[in-house]
């Protein structure tokens, strides 16, 4: 395959970018994004100039590390997949491909397509601690958990963070990101002491790091890697709601 | 998840080239916004509350207009009582126009509070994207979504026509000082053909905004996981009222009442 990318070049936080072309040629279609942008690096080290920078760690779509807006999607247009598992099949020979970073003034861009996600670290600190005994383990059973609770506490547990949901929103929220990590929590009974408290804290703390407010478009959940549904941040606002009745 | 937590700047190099970006130091921890006083309506969840609860607000005033607009297919007669009997509400307990001042007032707080909320969280979200992607393909099912803002300022536009028209009568033939069911008939006349049309987009617009609106208002108070047929429902409503709406205009100006 003979591919034309069209890649968001930043050398720095504060130094403006632009997009810049690059023709890569004999990219196998077996190879995923990331191996493909792995060939475009190495002739552009051969060649004297700086590689193009991404974040990537596991690389098997389950770390959340990864992730650039292909062709005005983030992770690309596959479903329910991270850039890393996107592979060049779900290209046409001959294309041309726009790559660019998150874009978001909370996620500020490190370099080219790496961007600072430590909003959302700050996000889950301001959530603070969960009231579990921290002894020996516990018997599996002792604590019993309604199917369906658990299912759905599981659906938002599988949230990676990798922030595609602030990609894609058209108003730069974080609402589907914050609403998993608090709904994996509400649902369950060992997440019901700091519950109302925890909802408040990761909500104004979302906010904090101007992140926009959700108009339930339901962009986020569309390119979520792991289907995050839009149920979570009704409960997400239930609990910020009640918490603030309170 | 992703953060960059060393305490020094390191970069790992390949060669003649940075491979990987420089790795920057913890940036400090914001404020939040909880605690001060009117930190529920500084929050963005806060203002999508107001919004959802003026919202509601005006869907029950939106039902019960278009039921006494439909009352001109009973006869200009009945369609001019209900409009006096609206001002009668309550007599004599309350004096002439005393429940209606009071419903109007309360309208006009849901319609400034709905934009001022409107336009807090637009402002907020053009200050979370300042650099625009050069490529965006939109994912989601639902053109409405993004006609949200756009029909706002129309229905608002159409709005102020609105009650020039048929409230004061400035733009209306027969003027202030005539019987409600005469301004209609004669505001949607087939030679002010125009009128009609804007009147239609108007409505039309109206439906797509609720179609979201709707199903959104349950989705921000936290109820949507409850009801899960909200969406047709919302569809299904903002259907009834653009048809309930749309019936006397057009009746009028294709003649069927005169």
């Amino acid at each position: 395959m003979n591919l034309t990318l069209k890649v968001w070049r930043q050398s720095g936080p504060s130094a403006p970018g632009k997009m810049a072309t690059y023709r890569v040629e004999d990219v196998s279609p077996d190879m995923s994004f990331l191996e493909m942008l792995d060939v475009l690096n190495e002739r552009l080290i051969l060649s004297g100039d700086d590689p193009v920078a991404f974040d990537h760690d596991c690389r098997e779509g389950i770390c959340g590390m990864c992730g650039m807006v292909i062709n005005g999607v983030a992770h690309g247009e596959q479903r329910a997949t991270t850039t890393c598992q996107l592979h060049m099949r779900h290209f046409e020979d001959g294309a041309t491909i726009t790559i660019e970073p998150w874009r978001a003034a909370p996620f500020p861009v490190v370099k080219d397509l790496v961007v600072d996600r430590s909003a959302f670290d700050r996000i889950i600190q301001a959530g603070g601690f969960v009231s579990v005994p921290a002894g020996s383990a516990p018997d599996a059973h002792s604590i019993p958990v309604r199917k369906e609770d658990a299912d759905d506490a599981f659906d938002a547990a599988t949230c990676i963070g990798c922030g595609a949901c602030v990609a894609a929103c058209p108003n730069g929220s974080a609402s589907l990101f914050t609403a998993a990590k608090i709904t994996h929590l509400s649902l369950l009974p060992q997440g019901q002491p700091e519950r109302l408290t925890r909802a408040k804290a990761m909500v104004d703390q979302m906010d904090a790091e101007g992140f926009g407010g959700c108009t339930n478009t339901g962009e986020c959940t569309a390119v979520c890697p792991k289907g995050i549904p839009l149920d979570t941040i009704a409960q997400m606002n239930s609990d910020y709601l009640k918490a603030n009745a309170k | 998840m992703a953060g960059y937590l060393a305490s020094e700047d390191v970069t790992a190099t390949i060669e003649r080239g940075a491979a990987t970006a420089p790795v920057l130091k913890p940036t400090p921890k914001k404020p939040t916004p909880s605690g001060k006083r009117g930190g529920f309506l500084r929050s963005s969840n806060g203002k999508k509350a107001v919004m959802a609860v003026t919202g509601a607000a005006m869907v029950l005033f939106l039902i019960l207009h278009m039921l006494g607009n439909l009352k001109i297919f009973l006869g200009k007669d009945s369609f001019n009582e209900y409009a006096e009997a609206l001002r009668t509400l309550l007599e004599p307990l309350a004096p002439y126009r005393t429940v209606l001042t009071i419903l109007e007032a309360g309208l006009v707080v849901a319609v400034v509070l709905h934009m001022w909320a409107a336009i807090s969280l637009a402002r907020r979200a053009h200050h979370a994207r300042p650099v625009k992607y050069v490529a965006k393909k939109s994912q989601a099912k639902g053109y409405t979504t993004h006609i949200m803002r756009w029909g706002g300022l129309t229905i608002v536009l159409f709005l102020v026509w609105h009650l020039l028209d048929l409230s004061f009568g400035v733009v209306n033939p027969k003027g202030y000082d005539s019987a409600p069911a005469d301004r209609m008939i004669a505001g949607f006349d087939l030679s002010r053909w125009w009128v009609t049309l804007f009147y239609v987009v108007a409505v039309v617009m109206v439906g797509l905004h609720l179609r979201h609106g709707i199903w959104s208002m349950f989705q921000t108070l936290g109820w949507a996981t409850r009801f899960k047929a909200l969406r047709p429902v919302a569809a299904l409503v903002s259907a009834v009222l653009v048809i309930g709406f749309l019936a006397p205009p057009l009746a009028v100006t294709f003649g069927v009442i005169k």
